[in-house]
C-alpha cells in the first residue's frame, strides 16, 4: 500500500540546544495513508521531533520534506498551510472562545474574505463567514461536539477537550496529522473509542497520521509501523511484532522508569 | 432577508446612534448644553476612541502595549501641522493624523511585536517617551511650549469619528480576522500551529489601533487650542490603559463604559483639586477589588439582552448609546 515517494520525510534531522543534543540523526518516512506510531521513554525526544516537523523549532541538522518540498526554516503557520497539522500533549485550546470558534480559527487559512470586506461588511464577508460556519459544524458533527458548540472551550470536560483538539487540527485541512499523546489521561474505555475515531477519520479524510503514545498496547494495536526513540536517537523501526522483539527496544523500556 | 436578519442589530444601533447625534446637535445649537458640558462630551468621545483602539491591541490581541499616548501625540501633531503650518482643511488633518499614527504603529510594531508580555510593555513605553522627547526638541512644532491650534473640532466631526472607530473595531472583532487575533491572545503557539500568521495579525491590530488613536489626537488638538508634549506623557498612556483594564479585558463595551464613567468622575473631581487623584485612585482600587475582571469581564453589552439568541449578527448593539 505504500506509495513510491514518501509524503513526509525526515532526513537525519537533529537539534541542539546549546550543548544539549535533544535529537540527532532521526530519519523517518511517512507514506500516503499510513498510520505510524512514535514511541519511547520519557524525555526521549518524541515531542521535540514533533516540534521540528511543525516548525516550532528549526532543525540544526538534516532536512524535512513534505511531498518533495523542503520545510526547513518555514514558520509553523506556513507548514500548517502546506498540510501538517497537530495536536498538543498538554491541551492548547483557545479557552475563552466557543467550541465552534475554536474550529473556525483553524479554518481561517482557507477563508477567502479579506480584512477590508469584514470591516465594511461587504457581501463576501457574510458568504465567507457562512461557509466557515457550515464547515466548522461538519467537523463538530463528526466528533459529536455539535451539542456543545456554544460552550467556551475551557468549560468542556477533559475527554471532549481532547476530541475538540483533534477536530480543530482537522479543520486546518492537513495531509499529515500529528497527534501528541491523544489518549493521555483517558480511561481504557475512552481510549478505545478514541482509537476507533482515529481509524475512522483516517479513512474518511484519507489522512496520514503520526501518533505519539505511551500506551504500548494501544500503539501496537493500530499502527502499521512504529518508530522507537530513546535518548534523542531512533533506535528501532518496523512492524509492531518486529519492534516488540527488538532487544534494543526492550532494553530502552526496561532500563528506564515506568513511563 | 437573511442579510437583514444578520444586520438587524447593527442597523438598530446605527439608528439609535443617529438619534443620539441629532438630540445632542439640537441641544448644542439651541444653546441648552453649555460649553462645559460640550467640552466634557468631546473629551469623553476622545477617551472612548482611545480606549476602543487600545482595547483592540490589549483586550483582543493580548499584546500589552502601554505607549498608546505616543500614537495619540503623533496624530495630534500631524494634524496640527497640516492645518496650522500648511493651511490645509481639517478633513486632511484628521486623515493625515490617522495615517501618520498608522505608520508610527507599523514602524514600532514590526520590530517590537516579536517581544512578549513585560518586554513588549517596556518597549512600547519607551516608544511613547521617545515621541514625547522628540516633540519636545523639535522647534518646528514649538518644542516645550507646544503649538497653538485653531478650534475646528465640532460635534458632527466628533460623532462621525467615534462612530467609525467603534464600527470598524466591532466589525473587525466579529469576523474571522478578529477571531484570529483572539486566538493569539488565548494561545499564540496553538494559533501559529493552526495556520494563523500571528505576526501579521499582531501588527494589523497594532496598526488599526494606532490609526484610531491618531484620529483621536486630531480631534483633541483642534479642540483644546494648544498641544504640548507634556499632554502626551506616559501618564496619559496609563489613563487609557486604565479604561481598558477597568472595563474588562476583551470587552469593547466595557472599555467604552469605563472611558465614559472615568471621564465623568475625573471631570467632577476637578472641583476638588487637592483630593482629586486620591479619590480617583480609590475608585480604581474599589472597582478592582469588587470586579477583578473589570466592569464587563469579557462580555459585551449586547450579550446582556441578546442572551437568549445564541446566534447574533453584528455584536454591536448599544455601544453608541452610551457614548
Amino acid at each position: 500500500m505504500a506509495a513510491k515517494t514518501p509524503l513526509l520525510k525526515a532526513e537525519n534531522v537533529g537539534i541542539q540546544f546549546g550543548g544539549l543534543k535533544a535529537l540527532s540523526g532521526a530519519t523517518m518516512e511517512l507514506h500516503q495513508g499510513e498510520l505510524i506510531g512514535l514511541i519511547g521513554p520519557n524525555g526521549a525526544g518524541k515531542t521535540t521531533l514533533f516540534n521540528l516537523l511543525t516548525g516550532v523549532y528549526v532543525p540544526t541538522e538534516g532536512r524535512i520534506m513534505l511531498g518533495g518540498e523542503t520545510l526547513n526554516g518555514l514558520p509553523p503557520y506556513k507548514i500548517t498551510r502546506k498540510g501538517i497539522s497537530r495536536t498538543f500533549q498538554n491541551i492548547r485550546l483557545f479557552g475563552e472562545l466557543s467550541v465552534l470558534d475554536n474550529v473556525k480559527v483553524a479554518y481561517h487559512a482557507h477563508a477567502r474574505h479579506s480584512m477590508l470586506s469584514s470591516i465594511f461588511r461587504l457581501p463576501s464577508h457574510f458568504r465567507g463567514e457562512q461557509e466557515m460556519e457550515e464547515k466548522a459544524i461538519e467537523f463538530l458533527n463528526i466528533f459529536q461536539l455539535d451539542s456543545v458548540k456554544h460552550e467556551k472551550a475551557k468549560n468542556l470536560p477533559y475527554g471532549q477537550q481532547r476530541r475538540l483538539e483533534i477536530a480543530r487540527a482537522l479543520a486546518a485541512q492537513p495531509k499529515v496529522l500529528l497527534l501528541d499523546e491523544p489518549a493521555a489521561g483517558m480511561n481504557p474505555q475512552e481510549t478505545k473509542e478514541l482509537m476507533k475515531l482515529i481509524a475512522f477519520i483516517r479513512e474518511w479524510f484519507a489522512l496520514t497520521i503520526l501518533l505519539i503514545e505511551h500506551d504500548m498496547s494501544l500503539v501496537m494495536g493500530i499502527c502499521e509501523r512504529i518508530y522507537v526513540l530513546d535518548h534523542g536517537q531512533l533506535i528501532a523501526e518496523g512492524t509492531p511484532e518486529q519492534v516488540r522483539s527488538n532487544p534494543k527496544v526492550i532494553e530502552a523500556y526496561l532500563g528506564e522508569e515506568v513511563s | 432577508m437573511a442579510t437583514w436578519k444578520r444586520t438587524r442589530g447593527f442597523w438598530g444601533s446605527v439608528i439609535l446612534a443617529f438619534a443620539f447625534f441629532a438630540v445632542v446637535e439640537w441641544l448644542i445649537a439651541s444653546g441648552m448644553l453649555n460649553i462645559f458640558y460640550v467640552n466634557t462630551l468631546f473629551f469623553m468621545a476622545i477617551n472612548v476612541m482611545l480606549a476602543a483602539s487600545l482595547h483592540l491591541i490589549i483586550g483582543i490581541t493580548g499584546q500589552f502595549s502601554i505607549g498608546h499616548a505616543g500614537f495619540f501625540a503623533v496624530g495630534a501633531y500631524a494634524s496640527a501641522i497640516m492645518t496650522m503650518k500648511l493651511q490645509l482643511p481639517f478633513a486632511v488633518g484628521v486623515l493625515t493624523a490617522g495615517v501618520a499614527a498608522m505608520l508610527a504603529g507599523l514602524i514600532i510594531g514590526v520590530p517590537s511585536l516579536r517581544l512578549k508580555g513585560d518586554y513588549l510593555a517596556i518597549a512600547t513605553l519607551g516608544f511613547g517617551e521617545i515621541v514625547r522627547i522628540a516633540l519636545l526638541n523639535i522647534d518646528y512644532v514649538g518644542g516645550a511650549s507646544g503649538m497653538t491650534v485653531t478650534h475646528m473640532t465640532t460635534w458632527p466631526w466628533v460623532f462621525a469619528c467615534l462612530l467609525v472607530t467603534l464600527l470598524v473595531i466591532a466589525n473587525f472583532t466579529n469576523s474571522t480576522h478578529g477571531r484570529a487575533c483572539i486566538s493569539i491572545r488565548e494561545d499564540e503557539i496553538a494559533a501559529d500551529a493552526m495556520g494563523i500568521n500571528t505576526t501579521y495579525y499582531k501588527v494589523a491590530a497594532f496598526v488599526i489601533g494606532a490609526f484610531f488613536a491618531g484620529i483621536a489626537g486630531a480631534l483633541y488638538a483642534h479642540h483644546f487650542y494648544i498641544i504640548q508634549p507634556s499632554n502626551f506623557g506616559f501618564l496619559k498612556s496609563f489613563d487609557i490603559l486604565i479604561f481598558v483594564v477597568l472595563g474588562g479585558l476583551g470587552s469593547l463595551s466595557g472599555s467604552v463604559i469605563a472611558a465614559v464613567l472615568l471621564t465623568i468622575v475625573s471631570t467632577f473631581l476637578q472641583n476638588y483639586p487637592e483630593t482629586r487623584m486620591i479619590i480617583y485612585s480609590l475608585v480604581l482600587i474599589f472597582v478592582m477589588l469588587y470586579r477583578p475582571t473589570g466592569l464587563m469581564g469579557t462580555k459585551e453589552l449586547s450579550s446582556l439582552w441578546k442572551w437568549r439568541k445564541t446566534e447574533g449578527g453584528v455584536n454591536h448593539g448599544g455601544k453608541n448609546t452610551v457614548a
